[in-house]
């Protein structure tokens, strides 16, 4: 059991990393990654709420959602998955507003570290993504808060990662196009080959 | 067509492309991107859902309250994708299940949401929509030039049609695994950015 859950933590991680083999949540990825500092915050906060609506998500789709989950409410032929995607986009909304709000009253530092990153995390489509792969792939409950953590701690590393190397980049000397976006989508790439090593890795 | 609509139609294209200048709506242009077919869907339905809800955003951007208006635009966006997702599982299965989860990343896909909030909650319908066609545009150039070339040397072929015979068919040309990889398409972006800002001077990003 533990077995298999630690596979699926090492698979969400490294075999398929949501930023560099699934390319989710690039906008967010390429934008906040100039200072490894932005970074750190950013992917603190990915980590959490992957970690929370991924579960949440879950706990959703198995008991409304699902077709004939709605048994116990005496429709055991409703189908509702199709408003899928609505409701998952719904309950991100719903969570990122309830820990801002939590973190501000309980935690105020780390409140003020994240600053504007949790908001921004709505629209990051790593967190929407990780939600629709656990539907995809029909995870059971403790299997989501695994794949969630691990997902988010995958993202997070890459951008960290990323962040380290655009530090450096900055005394690199490029041909004027190509300086800003176009080296960093580049830089990217060989990053997103170095990560394709760990495919094929059987856990 | 006046000067102000054009610029908004066809602005995106190259001055102002989603993609190449407002990092906007990345991940799903690497994602999509291995087939000519694939890309072409993708482009149009995005180009659909920005289009009407950035219509639908500007029709009613008088009547939202400032502190909710994320959730309402979100609400029309995930609405409009719904529609599209349940069109293409009726009219075109099997490309809609090779789109796997990035129909619905449209919702979060930055260019529909940037579009919204940035220019449809100041314009009137009629340009917002245009906009957004605009976009959709911008974006799809994007999506098919990384396509080309990743179809027709990763695997010989051009929406599904092959152009180039492969050494394993007994042709002549060896096809090239990494177009097909996901990092190609890094490659192809950081190349054609590359080219944008060689010809337009103006969007070289300060040292």
């Amino acid at each position: 059991m533990i077995e298999h859950y630690l596979s699926l933590f090492l698979k969400a991680v490294f075999v398929e990393n949501m930023a560099l083999a699934f390319f989710l949540g690039m906008c967010t990825f390429l934008a906040v990654s100039k200072k490894v500092e932005t970074a750190v915050g950013l992917g603190i906060a990915v980590i959490v709420v992957q970690t929370v609506t991924v579960p949440m998500n879950n706990l959703v789709f198995q008991h409304l959602l699902k077709g004939g989950a709605l048994t116990w409410a005496g429709f055991p032929n409703l189908d509702l998955s199709f408003l899928g995607l609505i409701i998952y986009i719904g309950v991100i909304a719903a969570i990122v507003q309830i820990l801002e709000m939590a973190l501000d009253k309980f935690v105020p530092s780390l409140y003020n570290a994240l600053g504007i990153f949790l908001p921004l995390i709505t629209v990051n489509c790593a967190i929407l993504g990780g939600s629709l792969f656990m539907v995809e792939r029909d995870y059971q409950f403790g299997e989501s808060v695994v794949f969630g953590f691990g997902s988010g701690t995958g993202w997070a590393l890459a951008i960290f990662a990323l962040a380290g190397i655009r530090e450096k980049l900055k005394y690199a000397n490029f041909p004027p196009a190509l300086r800003g976006l176009g080296s960093t989508f580049i830089v990217v790439g060989l990053m997103s080959l170095a990560f394709m090593s760990f495919s094929g890795i059987q856990l | 067509m006046n000067k102000k609509t054009k610029e908004v139609l066809f602005g995106p294209i190259l001055d102002n492309n989603p993609i190449a200048l407002q990092i906007l709506g990345i991940c799903s242009a690497l994602a999509v991107t291995s087939k000519m077919e694939t890309a072409l869907v993708m482009g149009v339905s995005v180009m659909l859902v920005t289009a009407f809800s950035s219509a639908a955003v500007s029709l009613i951007r008088n009547h939202i309250p400032n502190s909710i208006r994320i959730i309402v635009e979100m609400t029309i966006i995930a609405s409009l994708v719904i529609v599209v997702d349940q069109i293409l599982k009726a009219y075109a299965f099997s490309v809609s299940k090779q789109l796997s989860v990035f129909v619905g990343l449209i919702i979060t896909n930055c260019i529909v949401m940037g579009r919204t909030e940035g220019f449809a909650m100041k314009n009137t319908p009629g340009l917002s929509f245009l906009d957004g066609i605009g976009n959709g545009l911008g974006y799809s150039l994007i999506l098919i030039f990384v396509s080309i070339f990743r179809e027709l040397f990763g695997s010989g072929s051009l929406l599904g049609i092959r152009i180039l015979g492969l050494t394993r068919d007994g042709g002549w040309y060896p096809s090239n695994g990494l177009m097909l990889l996901p990092p190609s398409a890094f490659f192809l972006i950081g190349i054609f950015i590359w080219v944008l800002r060689s010809v337009k001077k103006n969007q070289i990003e300060e040292g």
